[in-house]
């Protein structure tokens, strides 16, 4: 079966104003935020897309939405390239992916009621008005708010992060999609909320056998939700493998100090030092070779001629590392 | 003597829709030498009380009742000056996103200067040499002192906003939040460089954070709150592997854990209560799943075991609700009675 | 992209009279709490009455030359039981002309102040929105429109059009839409990155919904906020190209006052109640423009509070 979505030597570059001498000489600087990453997710598959901030991980999501178009490269959605849509074909594609956002207080309108913002995706998707009711209703006992009327006159400032988030939640599941990007889901929430949101993601993952892509720096929350993880570095994947072998077993130097670097809810934890040196990746100018070579402990000649490419390792599990020869 | 004992602190905040009482009978002790962390989540009071103890409030706070006894002197008593003098010097304040409250127009070396000429009496060499052992005491190059706030990165700001709190050699920091916007590797590298600095400098630390994980790295004591009061506080051993109270209980169930196999993560259902009308017995009560009746009167901050305190009637009976609490039912049922 | 992980604080749950009706109270609401925007808006409750009750307020026709008994012309008689404020020189109440001026000023002010509020909003929506080279061309005509000087060109308007308060309208129009078009087009600019605005492209939105629905009604505030000074401002401008002899002929209105009096030099024979008045009214207005703007910035932009 093909996958639903595939990225292939997607690049996203976004040029920077140039000073004098850079258009004397005809360069282009641009921040290279996504710089060659070819990846896809099957049906009903999560996964998780890990990295810090300035990754690259966030552009390649609203990419995946086309919400913004690559510099490069090609994304597919269910075997048809998406950047040829339009008109009918980009709304029939609005109605299958769709976004969760980090932050439930913006993601809604303050001056919508809930109702209205609940009933907006089916009217841009032009769903017919008969259906509208029920759909939300469905959506809403989706997401564990059975009692839609309490909710339906509501303004965001009147409900808690969790309930808005659970609406943002519902609001995406309206159209019914086969895929949604989830941009840090619950960063933005209380620790004793996060675990009921996850949760219900988890459930809905389960009951609609959607496809996800989950973006976020939380390893533990990745863990706990997909079932497959890339780890991205300065524009690239670094590793895409099973979760639990990445977590436990990872084999970028990259994706083990990003593990290391966890602190565990228990006093008796390690202290040592991480494997990593310090440094921040430039993405207007990333490193020859293996971006990562100045901060890997294990950095060699190799590394800064050749470009380490992804390759397989074990059953699924893919890493770009010269190590791994 | 503890170097710091906050005694039944109660602030307010004066707001349009009345007033709110973010501290509410709040207290607990730090001793010299020791790194506590103040966690709890938005709206439990912890920033509040943070700043109570540098007096650094916005206008609309009030100081309802309590003492703030820093080394054995009542902070809020004294007059304006005197706490003057001791901010900086004696007590240091990191604030959230500290690494924003640089001025992006001047050197960080200058600003670094300013402080310890303006605070510390010194002049511009004396200054300028302690500024450069700051930054090797953080970890930064010195040659970057003459850099501006833009060309550093995030943490490297908040390493430099630590080491201008460090300046004039306080006994105490206190810091709000100081990993939370923060990358998880570099997280791990702040917390380091907090961790080195404190055992150097046998400073003692006070750590505001949501983040029980960052608190069980670092932290040598918890201080956990809720609705504005201190549930449970003891050492951090202690609290997190045997904790006394039920909202910590659930609280460990909530964070999930990389090291351990996954389990399911349970949410505690509802919400705080309102901070301008609470509930007059156990302010957890409503989403607690081990409420009796008893709990309609609010139970005190009562000392278990040496050094551990926990503000629940029940606490007698810890051990067996601790089995309770670990399994996920126990907590789904409370989801009808919130809801 | 910095993402901020801190956990945001939501309110709990409040009372459903919020939202809509509630905003709207709380508009209403807001000159009781606060004594600038009372102040400012019981004076513009105030003109208004005025001018709408001009026919009844006033005394006489105010350019009717009036005479005393006896037959002699009613030149220049100081305020008192007949005339409140006197008489100008040339045997008109005084009074009269403040009274019916009103009308002319609120006219002028409030046409002015829409004209150049809704030109600016829609400059600002569009090139703020749309980007690219049509926010080039929008703020080019925009540098253009400040760079020309303002009162040469009433005056050439009033050349070659006849001077009546329209022109007046027209010119401040086409002259001063920028000021609130940048600030708006600013905000434009913020609100297009909002997540909810995202949300609405992701859900499938066309970009006329997302301007109308969206964005349009959260920059009702601004526009709401320039509209006020906007008033007090035309209002001070027609007053000076009054004065300075290019204003209407045809109506009176303070600046008209201003300009007879200071022909008739009234100032070196003291007849201080000749031009006092109007110019108080001036002030006046725009006063109570800028009171209510700033009574009504905290409510739009609450952040100012603390």
């Amino acid at each position: 079966m093909s996958a639903l979505v595939e990225a292939q030597d997607l690049v996203k570059h976004f040029p920077v104003s140039r000073k004098i001498g850079q258009v004397l000489r005809g360069e282009h600087p641009a921040v290279k935020a996504v710089d060659g990453v070819s990846f896809a997710i099957g049906r009903g598959e999560n996964v998780g897309i890990l990295g810090e901030s300035g990754c690259g991980k966030t552009t390649l999501g609203r990419l995946l939405l086309r919400l913004i178009t690559p510099t490069a490269g090609e994304i597919r959605f269910d075997g048809q390239p998406l950047a040829e849509h339009s008109g009918d074909a980009l709304l029939s594609f609005r109605r299958r992916a769709q976004l969760v956002f980090q932050n439930p207080f913006d993601a809604l309108n303050p001056r919508f009621t809930m109702a209205t913002s609940l009933a907006e995706p089916l009217r841009n998707t032009r769903v017919p008005a008969k259906e509208h009711q029920d759909r939300i209703r469905t959506a809403m006992r989706r997401v564990h708010l059975p009692d839609v009327e309490t909710y339906a006159d509501k303004y965001p400032h009147q409900l808690s992060g969790g309930q808005l988030q659970r609406v943002v939640l519902a609001r995406a599941l309206v159209v019914e999609p086969e895929f949604i990007v989830a941009d840090e889901p619950v960063s933005m929430l209380d620790v004793s909320v996060r675990a009921g949101i996850l949760n219900v993601m988890k459930e809905i993952g389960e009951q609609m056998g959607l496809a996800a892509a989950y973006i976020s720096h939380d390893l533990a929350l990745v863990r706990y939700v997909c079932e497959r993880t890339l780890t991205m570095y300065c524009g690239v994947v670094v590793e895409d493998g099973p979760t639990e072998e990445v977590v436990h077993r990872p084999q970028h130097p990259y994706t083990q100090a990003l593990v290391k670097a966890v602190p565990v809810p228990h006093v008796h934890q390690s202290r040592e030092p991480l494997p990593i040196k310090g440094g921040v990746p430039d993405a207007r100018n990333p490193l020859s070779g293996c971006r990562f070579r100045d901060r890997c402990p294990y950095a060699f000649q190799r590394c800064a001629e050749e470009v380490p490419p992804l390759r397989e390792i074990g059953r699924g599990h893919r890493a770009a590392c010269h190590l791994l020869d | 003597m503890p170097i710091l004992e906050i005694e039944d602190l109660c602030v307010h905040y004066v707001t349009p829709q009345g007033v709110a009482r973010a501290v509410d009978g709040a207290s607990f002790v730090v001793e010299p030498g020791q790194i506590v962390g103040l966690v709890g989540e938005s709206g439990c009071g912890k920033t509040t009380l943070a700043r109570a103890i540098p007096r650094v409030m916005p206008k609309s706070a009030r100081v309802a009742g309590g003492r703030i006894l820093f080394e054995g002197e009542d902070l809020l008593a004294l007059p304006a000056r005197r706490m003057n003098a001791h901010r900086w010097k004696k007590i240091a304040f990191i604030p959230q996103s500290a690494m924003n409250s640089l001025d992006p127009v001047y050197r960080v070396g200058r600003q670094m200067s300013e402080v310890l000429i303006e605070r510390g009496g010194m002049d511009k060499r004396t200054a300028r040499a302690r500024s450069a052992e700051l930054f090797a005491m953080v970890g930064i190059e010195t040659g970057r002192l003459d850099d501006y706030p833009h060309q550093f990165s995030g943490g490297m700001r908040q390493r430099v906003a630590i080491a201008l709190a460090l300046a004039l050699k306080p006994k105490l920091v206190i810091a709000d939040e100081p990993v939370t916007a923060l990358d998880v590797v570099v997280q791990r590298q702040v917390l380091d460089v907090l961790r080195a600095l404190q055992a150097e400098l046998s400073l003692s630390v006070i750590l505001v954070t949501h983040d029980i994980s960052v608190v069980a790295y670092l932290c040598d004591a918890v201080v956990v709150m809720y609705a504005g009061q201190v549930a449970e506080s003891g050492s951090c051993d202690d609290v997190l592997a045997r904790p006394d109270h039920p909202y910590t209980m659930g609280l460990c169930n909530a964070f999930p854990d990389l090291a351990r196999s996954q389990g399911k993560l349970v949410p505690i259902e509802g919400a705080p209560p309102s901070l301008l009308d609470p509930p007059r017995g156990c302010r957890f009560a409503p989403r607690c799943p081990f409420r009796v009746e008893r709990c309609d009167e609010p139970p005190p901050l009562t000392r278990m075991r040496p050094g551990h305190r926990a503000a629940c009637w029940r606490s007698g009976e810890a051990a067996a609700l601790r089995i309770r609490a670990s399994r996920t039912d126990t907590w789904e049922q409370i989801g009808a009675r919130v809801a | 992209m910095t993402l901020a992980r801190q956990p945001i604080a939501g309110p709990g749950l409040e009372e459903a009279s919020r939202g809509r009706l509630g905003r709207m109270r709380r508009y209403l609401v807001l000159p009781t709490q606060d004594p600038f925007a009372l102040v400012g808006v019981a004076i513009y409750i105030l003109f208004i009455l005025v001018a709408l009750l001009a026919p009844w307020l006033a005394t006489h026709d105010p350019l009717e030359i009036l005479f005393l008994e006896g037959g002699k012309l009613a030149r220049s008689v100081p305020p008192g039981a007949e005339h409140y404020l006197g008489t100008t020189n040339l045997g008109r109440d005084i009074y009269s002309q403040l009274v019916y001026g009103t009308q002319g000023a609120l006219v002028v002010g409030l046409s002015a102040a829409v004209a150049v509020v809704t030109a600016g909003t829609v400059v600002g929506l569009v090139a703020g929105y749309f980007g690219g080279w049509i926010d080039n061309v929008l703020m080019r005509l925009a540098d253009i429109a400040l760079g020309i000087p303002f009162l040469p060109f009433v005056v050439v308007l009033a050349a070659f059009l006849r001077p009546s308060m329209w022109n007046v309208v027209l010119a401040i129009a086409l002259l001063l839409w920028p000021n609130s078009g940048r600030v708006i087009r600013s905000q434009v600019l913020s609100l297009r990155e909002r997540a909810f605005v995202e949300a609405a492209v992701v859900s499938g939105a066309s970009n006329a919904k997302i301007l109308f629905v969206h964005i349009a009604p959260n920059i009702l505030p601004l526009t709401l906020l320039y509209g006020s000074i906007a008033v007090g401002w035309a209002i001070l401008t027609e007053a000076s190209i009054s004065f300075l002899g290019f204003g209407p002929s045809d109506t009176i209105t303070w600046g008209y006052m201003l300009q007879d009096a200071y022909a008739s030099q009234a100032l070196s024979r003291g007849h201080y109640y000749w031009f006092v008045p109007p110019g108080v009214c001036i002030v006046l207005i725009v006063l109570a423009g800028f009171f209510i703007t700033r009574g009504y910035e905290e409510i739009f932009f609450p952040k100012l509070r603390d």
